[in-house]
């Protein structure tokens, strides 16, 4: 074996290395598939970023790749490159679960769209990743099947509810990953695990088969260790799908390009009053102030700008969110799939439904869909739920004119560092506050990505540096985290995920 | 089961006015569902017809039918509706077997559809106006099937098995503003709207609207008010009313029932009854002890709906002549009577009767086929005219036959009872069963010979001048010939034969 | 805002049919009543004159052709089914409204 393809250096490679690798003959996607396998058998015991790890299928779809270049076809520019694949997205024959027990042994009959194009592409799916059950959840300790723990240090949270997919990361378990963003479940983990996560703008990726938590914020996009394979992932799974109603039908701007260029001389960059004081940890504000100055040595122009709606964003989302999932997860109820508890023939539909839920369930789901009815009741409606949908203008206003004056804004990704597994547990509102900065962008619906811009000196933990750019103008992200990414890393010497750890 | 109190018809009518709502589902006769794709012909295998969306599978979501929307468009033009200019769907949430999310997918507060009326004609000729509170677009729910109970009926039964063919199945529901003023008419009234609005349907072709297969169902809601009280009362609401017969027979039962229990000094429960085709009678269901609540919200999954008004006025330009006003015209032409024409209606056989008439017959012999004989066939095997398998074609080729003397009736009532039995054209029954009238005069003159030669002493009547004898010469040819004989050229061969000697 | 009581926790488990056992009613009250106590602030905006956003784009008029897809096969439709009969979904009886 070559140094090239020996295992570390396999499982430590960027997707864009991978690929080119395969391309070109240096490694086949078979030695590629089975060096992430044999790391996943080696530390996902400790890490529990997985649910269900598809070795057959990964290695049937890794040898179809070398068929395909041994053919001299033309491959793609992920083709045989590993994938961990949050557990939301519907896999044909393959256990989706949301990290539910509701759904603990559902093998779907269909492909997500997801799914679909992350196959046509020849991306190797490793297996499902470890999520917050309904991804309701900000640390992944609401997983029907155990918390996942953070690389950097396994007794914290990777964030949520992505957390698995953030932590395949980190853990270099996989080179890429995918992950569900209704109110921040791919920025925050990324933040958590120094790893680059994207929201598209909404409607960017199709959300057809991806199991819905709060339809009018979910957004699926991509996870990785670097922004470009950020941006390749971006650009195979985005783009318009006749299955989805709310997917938008124009060209999806050019991720890669912008992440290839990586350029902000003359941008002009927002940053948002309302995202710092009470709350925020000293070592991220001190980390996101470096950033900030570092933007305006890259020769962007850099202006505060205030947005005051977004004092609101956490409560207009936790309205929301519960109401349309109070709706969306009432189809759970024991009568065509899933759980089924209490059929003992003595028993009405009705009260089978209701101890199926109440058993398959976690505490999460069940306050979330009993908040929700309560916001959607007559009687309640307009005073929640109605006044929530108003802040949302509101909100979707101050970006707005927000961005009349920048071109993209910026903010810390959460306002503290990852927490030990336990701490917020049993206090929904803690929990929450997770979630502060990342939320006004799915309300909106515009377009947001996280990336590591260092560790807080108190506590030796990642940062996450928060991007936000107007709906349909993805490419800004990439442009921006590019330029970031690269002055940081000249700065360190090396990429921060080198700094994690062992396991 | 407890006998209900009912008041005398009259004695209602005495006391109280009747209000009447009435809601209408009807299913749309789209190739696919309203959400998905899926096929929606009848008669599938079960759960052949149905995908990951009208499965309600986790990840699915809908993507709105066009069609489905252009059809609730027209029907709402063709009932004077404004089109909304902008309009969502909404999530109707509540919990049942049948229904794969756990909500509709429906329509709320802002129906595509809304403020128009029709003019619905009783058989007296008056019309009357029906107020159209709005109709907007849903879905219609999986079929269950309850295993175990004495009568497939849900009490009793140790489970249910469900098929969700039928499960996102457009339908329009359409309904009405309270209607007042009918009196005792308010049953008669409610069967015109119903026959109306399935005229209404079917001319614009968006449905076969077939009442028996639930492609058209009634909800007949009713209260009383005392003469002079301008607060309604409390109302019944009468579920899935399959049959325009029962239509009329629930509000007459309903309005002698409210009456029963009014007098009595009780009070009318809110709530939903079944009605029973048996005896008319309808029965309690649910009773509405909370109000319910089915937290509508808009639908996130769909985007709003926003008919441009060039789309609307082009569906505008294109409507159909409305059936009443056609069923007004065609009466004039045909020379019949309101009365006459309003049974046409109620039978189902104003658009079979046009056909054959397009098809060559005379108007008077289209409506007597189609009212007569084969009326009387569809009614004896429970089906509709138009399910009858015969074509208006067939019955324009039949009436041809029967002009130019080549059947008389009673071989053309044969001549039916054949093409009903599948064994062919007309020409090919008639063929086959040798039904031909006989007026090949050889074959004829030797049949009129041989009868008088077995009734000599009648024959000598006849030679003798009394004609009228000749009547049992024909009946013995007829015979002879077992009915196909043209029994007015039998009796001129008779009289020819037997005329007295100059 | 008025708390949330233990009665109006079983109501509203009673609307999302969820059989919570009595402890959990007390749980979730102190939980809810906290929660909504909080998000209460959005009814600041309840009487301005502000448009709700249900959707985060505006998109109108999206439909699709009415054209046959391919459905799933019965044996697809009803693979995850926890009982099944007839090619159909068995489910424990249905009480209730016909
Ligand atoms: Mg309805
Ligand atoms: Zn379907």
């Amino acid at each position: 074996m070559s140094d090239l393809t020996d295992v570390t250096s396999l499982t430590s490679m960027s997707a864009a290395r991978i690929a080119a690798g395969i391309a070109a003959g240096e490694m086949t996607a078979v030695e590629v598939t089975e060096a992430h396998l044999a790391r996943i058998a080696a530390v996902d015991e400790k890490v529990h970023a997985f649910l269900h790890v598809d070795r057959e299928g990964a290695l049937a779809q890794a040898r179809a790749v070398d068929e395909k270049r041994a053919r001299g076809e033309e491959l793609g520019p992920l083709a045989g490159v590993p994938l961990a694949l949050k557990d939301i997205f519907t896999t044909e024959g393959i256990p989706t679960t949301v990290g539910s027990k509701i759904l603990e042994n559902w093998i779907p009959p269909y492909d997500a769209t997801v799914t679909k194009r992350l196959k046509d592409a020849d991306v190797v799916i490793l297996g499902k990743t470890n999520m917050d059950e309904f991804a309701m959840g900000s640390s992944t300790e609401n997983s029907a099947f155990g918390p996942t723990g953070n690389p950097w240090d396994l007794t914290r949270i990777p964030g949520g509810s992505g957390g698995g997919s953030s932590a395949s990361l980190a853990a270099f378990e996989a080179p890429l990953a995918l992950g569900t963003d209704t109110g921040g479940s791919i920025r925050q983990p990324a933040a958590m695990t120094a790893t680059v996560g994207v929201k598209p703008t909404y409607g960017g990726v199709s959300r057809y088969g991806m199991v819905a938590f709060s339809s009018s914020l979910d957004q699926g996009g991509p996870c990785a260790r670097t922004v470009l394979d950020a941006a390749l992932l971006h650009a195979v799974i985005a783009g318009h799908d006749p299955l989805d109603s709310t997917s938008i039908d124009q060209p999806v701007p050019d991720v890669v390009a912008a992440a290839r260029q990586g350029d902000v001389t003359g941008l002009r960059v927002g940053v948002v009053k309302e995202f710092r004081g009470e709350g925020y940890q000293a070592g991220v504000m001190q980390r996101f102030d470096e950033s900030v100055e570092l933007l305006r040595e890259l020769g962007a122009e850099v202006v505060e700008v205030s947005c005051p709606s977004f004092t609101k964003a956490l409560a207009a989302y936790y309205l929301i969110a519960p109401s349309e999932c109070s709706s969306n997860l009432a189809r759970f109820d024991a009568m065509r799939y899933g759980l089924r508890v209490g059929d003992d023939g003595s028993r009405g539909a009705e009260e089978v439904t209701a101890l199926t839920r109440e058993a398959g369930f976690g505490d999460e789901v069940k306050r979330r869909v009993m908040l929700g009815t309560y916001a959607l009741s007559s009687g309640y409606y307009d005073a929640y739920y109605g006044s929530a949908q108003k802040v949302r203008t509101l909100i979707t206003r101050d970006f707005g004119k927000a961005f009349e004056s920048v071109d993209v804004l910026i903010s810390p990704t959460t306002p503290t560092t990852a927490f030990p597994i336990g701490e917020r547990a049993d206090d929904p509102m803690a929990m929450y506050l997770a979630d502060l900065c990342t939320i006004p962008s799915n309300l909106a619906g515009n377009a947001a990505m996280s990336l590591p811009c260092g560790l807080a000196p108190e506590d030796g933990l990642p940062v996450g540096l928060q991007i936000i750019a107007p709906a349909m103008a993805d490419d800004r992200l990439y442009r921006v985290g590019a330029a970031i990414e690269a002055a940081l890393q000249a700065r360190w010497g090396h990429p921060l995920l080198e700094e994690a750890p062992s396991l | 089961m407890t006998v209900t109190e009912l008041a005398s018809y009259e004695d209602a009518l005495d006391a109280y006015d009747p209000v009447m709502g009435l809601e209408v589902h009807v299913e749309l006769g789209t190739r696919t569902k309203m959400f998905c794709g899926c096929a929606t012909g009848l008669g599938a295998d079960a759960n052949s017809q149905t995908c990951p969306t009208c499965l309600g599978m986790p990840g699915s979501l809908p993507v709105v039918n066009a069609t489905g929307v252009e059809s609730a468009i027209r029907i709402g033009l063709a009932l004077n509706c404004d089109i909304a200019e902008w309009c969502r769907f909404a999530r109707k949430n509540y919990f049942y077997p049948d229904m794969p999310k756990n909500f509709q997918t429906s329509q709320y507060d802002e129906p595509i559809a809304f403020e128009g009326y029709l003019d619905v004609q009783l058989e007296d000729g008056e019309v009357f106006r029906v107020g159209i509170e709005r109709a907007h677009m849903e879905e219609d729910t999986g079929k269950s099937t309850h295993i175990g109970g004495a009568t497939g009926r849900i009490h009793g039964a140790s489970h249910s098995l469900l098929d969700y063919n039928r499960a996102g199945i457009p339908l329009i529901e359409i309904v009405t503003k309270p209607i007042e003023g009918a009196g005792a008419r308010a049953p008669e009234v409610a069967k015109a709207y119903v026959a109306e609005l399935r005229e209404l349907i079917r001319a614009l072709g968006v449905s076969d609207a077939r009442m028996e297969m639930g492609q058209l169902r009634c909800d007949v809601n009713l209260s009383l008010r005392p003469h002079g009280r301008a607060a309604f009362g409390t109302r019944s609401e009468t579920k899935n009313v399959n049959s325009l017969r029962s239509v009329e027979r629930a509000a007459r039962f309903e309005i002698q029932r409210h009456a029963a229990v009014l007098d009595s000094g009780g009070t009318i429960l809110q709530e939903t009854r079944h009605f029973h085709e048996e005896d008319g009678s309808t029965t309690s269901g649910r009773i509405k002890e909370e109000a319910e609540d089915y937290r509508y919200f808009p639908e996130p999954d769909l985007v709003p709906v926003a008919p441009s008004r060039e789309w609307v006025e082009e569906l505008r330009a294109e409507l159909p002549e409305l059936p009443r006003l056609r069923r007004n015209r065609l009466r004039e032409e045909w020379g019949i009577s309101q009365h006459e024409m309003q049974s046409a209606l109620n039978a189902g056989a104003v658009g079979l009767i046009v056909a054959t008439i397009d098809a060559g017959a005379p108007a008077d012999q289209a409506r007597k086929w189609w009212l007569g004989e084969l009326a009387r066939r569809a009614n004896e095997e429970g089906l509709e005219l138009a399910d009858l398998p015969i074509t208006a074609e067939q019955v324009a080729r039949l009436s041809e036959l029967v002009a130019e003397g080549s059947l008389n009736d009673k071989l053309a009532r044969q001549t039916i009872e054949g093409i009903l039995a599948g064994e062919g054209t007309p020409d090919e029954v008639v063929e086959k069963r040798g039904l031909k009238v006989v007026s090949d005069e050889g074959a004829l003159g030797t049949a009129v010979d041989e009868a008088i030669a077995g009734n000599a002493a009648i024959a000598d009547k006849i030679r003798g001048g009394k004609t009228a004898a000749a009547g049992a010469l024909v009946g013995a040819v007829m015979k002879a010939t077992r009915g196909q004989a043209d029994a007015g050229r039998v009796r001129e061969l008779i009289l020819e034969r037997l005329a007295p000697s100059e | 805002m008025p708390g949330i009581t233990r009665e109006e926790v079983a109501h509203l488990a009673r609307l999302a049919r969820l059989e919570l056992k009595d402890e959990e009613l007390d749980h979730f009250a102190g939980q809810l009543d906290d929660i909504i106590g909080a998000v209460a602030a959005v009814s600041d905006v309840a009487d301005e004159d502000v448009p709700p956003t249900s959707h985060p784009l505006p998109l109108t008029n999206v439909m699709r052709p009415d054209e046959v897809r391919p459905s799933l096969t019965p044996q697809q439709a009803l693979s995850g089914a926890p009982a099944q009969e007839q090619q159909r979904f068995k489910v424990p009886q249905i009480l209730g409204e016909e």
